[in-house]
């Protein structure tokens, strides 16, 4: 915090990913994280459609928070102004995949609504502006989080399609036994913590 | 003043990106005039691409029936296309079979249309139009049964067959901000070309059925597009069984009459199921029927009369008053109306008769 930290970009787009990732790290998303993650299939198409709306907002929302909210002095205003620009974004993000990208469209097309409510994707918009990210940072803080995103719903919608014939102490069923998944996956990508600068 | 600069730049802001929203929504959603081809050729229509092929259909007059008003949650709207147009979406997947989505079947208010389409629809599609309507006359016919008289405004004549229905379009009323269309059997003849007539049981809770029981008076004006449907007399078959409950009397009066009107050698056997005598209504006048012509027999049945109803006709459940009358299948076909549990029962037990699937018509509401 305060002035601009000097951490290169490259760092900060691999720890996003490893160290400091959004659901493992951050705890963020989680609600479509544990309901979405029954299928590989879905789980890797609502990642990549967060991926997508993540590098696209944090950008957007950068550009806005430094050239209009700050000299005009709105930077309380950024968790309503944030919210919206998502929205939008993500309206017109699917529009022009219908369009232009109509087999991604159609893979996608049902989750991104289902975006524009996922908290991971305010949390970085905001992490941007606690941690004063430049541009590219910002862009490859994107970029990593929403991969980072997008590899563990993957990774665990895996496990979990693994496991589907397995049988469980009752109780344990369900979301129970995702969030021990998740614990457990968590605990492993602390190992990653040595490896890069953490933020 | 921080207030007034909050207040303008966030709105400033929203209008803004509502602004590129719109505008992305009219440049990316235009897709130009694409052709609709129906039925190799029979009719071509140039629409605005970006809508659903049913909003498009309709339009231009071309009525595909929906009783959701296109969102993807009954299924009717099921055309075939000659040559596809994407994968099937998966709103649409619950309704179609995997032989059907094999056969080109799309939901048309899923289908958006992007470019030239081919697409196959029944032909009486074509004799489906939009009708203008006044209430002229409400008959109270049971407790919860009422007959609704309509007389065409525009166009002033309709040409249905015995048996088809109509979608009524409801108004928002009270809480109920949405105007849904339902279907509705036709209870008059076709031989009157300038009025029909649906029988409507109220439905607890039912959008439509509460619009036309508590909040439609005489002289009103009502729309509804049709006819619809193949529940009308099929080829074959000396000896026609009507099967009905409730308010599945109508499509069954308008096939009897019609066929009495038409004169057809066919002799017919009506079976009305009810609980109690005040659910039943119509019962003088198949009485005359019956006394009249000599091929028609009309058997009204109760299931739960109690002594003092001083019932002496047919007791008993549908299904067993059916069975003690119609000995076999040959020469035989069944028309059923009423609802999915009874239809269902009535189905099991005239396959047990011998009556083939060719044989029992019903239209699934």
């Amino acid at each position: 915090m305060g002035n601009a930290p000097a951490i290169s970009p490259l760092v900060i787009f691999l720890a996003s990913i490893f160290t400091s990732n959004m659901v493992l790290a951050n705890f963020l998303g989680m609600c479509s994280f544990i309901s979405v993650s029954t299928e590989y299939r879905t789980a890797s198409g609502l990642g990549k459609a967060v991926a997508l709306v993540m590098v696209f907002t944090t950008t957007l929302n950068w550009l806005i928070y430094h050239f209009i909210m700050i000299p005009l002095g709105l930077d309380y205003l950024r968790y309503l102004i944030f919210i919206i620009v998502i929205a939008a974004t993500v309206q017109i993000i699917e529009m022009v995949m219908d369009r232009y990208l109509p087999d991604l469209h159609m893979k996608l097309g049902i989750f991104l609504p289902l975006i524009t409510v996922n908290c991971a994707i305010l949390g970085i918009s905001l992490f941007m502006v606690i941690r004063s990210y430049g541009f590219l940072q910002t862009l490859l803080f994107g970029l990593g989080s929403g991969l980072g995103w997008w590899l563990a719903i993957a990774a665990l919608a895996a496990i979990r399609e693994k496991m589907a014939g397995n049988q469980l102490p009752r109780g344990l069923d369900g979301p129970a036994i995702t969030f021990i998944i998740t614990g457990i996956m968590a605990l492993a990508f602390v190992g990653f913590s040595g490896i890069f600068v953490v933020m | 003043m921080s207030v007034v600069l909050t207040v303008l730049s966030l709105s400033v802001l929203a209008t803004v990106l509502a602004g590129l929203v719109v505008l992305a929504d009219y440049k990316l959603n235009n897709y130009g005039v694409c052709t609709i081809d129906i039925n190799d050729g029979t009719k071509r229509l140039e629409v605005n691409g970006g809508s659903s092929l049913l909003s498009s259909l309709a339009s231009h007059r071309v009525f595909i029936p929906s009783a959701c008003g296109g969102k993807a949650t009954c299924g009717l709207c099921k055309v075939t296309l000659a040559e596809s147009a994407g994968p099937v979406l998966p709103t649409e997947e619950p309704y179609l079979s995997d032989a059907e989505i094999e056969g080109g079947v799309r939901l048309a208010c899923q289908l958006k249309v992007k470019h030239d389409l081919r697409i196959m629809i029944p032909e009486e599609f074509f004799n489906v139009k939009q009708y203008r309507s006044r209430v002229e006359e409400i008959t109270q016919l049971t407790h919860d049964i009422k007959q609704f008289r309509f007389r065409l405004i525009e166009p002033q004549t309709i040409d249905f067959k015995a048996g088809q229905y109509v979608q009524i379009d409801s108004k928002p009323y009270d809480q109920v901000t949405e105007a849904v269309s339902r279907a509705y059997s036709v209870s008059s003849v076709p031989s009157e070309k300038n009025i029909i007539e649906l029988i409507i049981r109220l439905v607890p809770g039912g959008i439509c059925t509460t619009f036309m029981h508590n909040h439609v008076k005489e002289g009103d004006e009502i729309t509804f597009a049709g006819p619809f449907g193949q529940f009308y007399l099929h080829e074959g078959g000396d000896e026609l069984i009507f099967i009905a409950g409730g308010s599945g009397l109508a499509p069954i009066r308008s096939l009897v009459l019609d066929i009495l009107e038409k004169k057809l050698d066919k002799k017919m056997k009506f079976f009305f199921g009810a609980v109690r005598p005040r659910d039943l209504y119509y019962v003088e006048f198949f009485r005359e029927l019956e006394e009249k012509y000599d091929n028609f027999t009309y058997i009204p049945a109760l299931s739960g009369a109690t002594p003092e109803d001083k019932w002496d006709g047919e007791e008993g459940l549908i299904t067993d008053v059916v069975a003690r009358h119609v000995p076999d299948a040959v020469g035989r076909q069944a028309y059923l109306c009423g609802s999915p549990g009874m239809i269902n029962a009535c189905v099991n037990v005239l396959t047990k008769i011998g009556f083939g699937k060719e044989a029992i018509f019903y239209d699934e509401f």
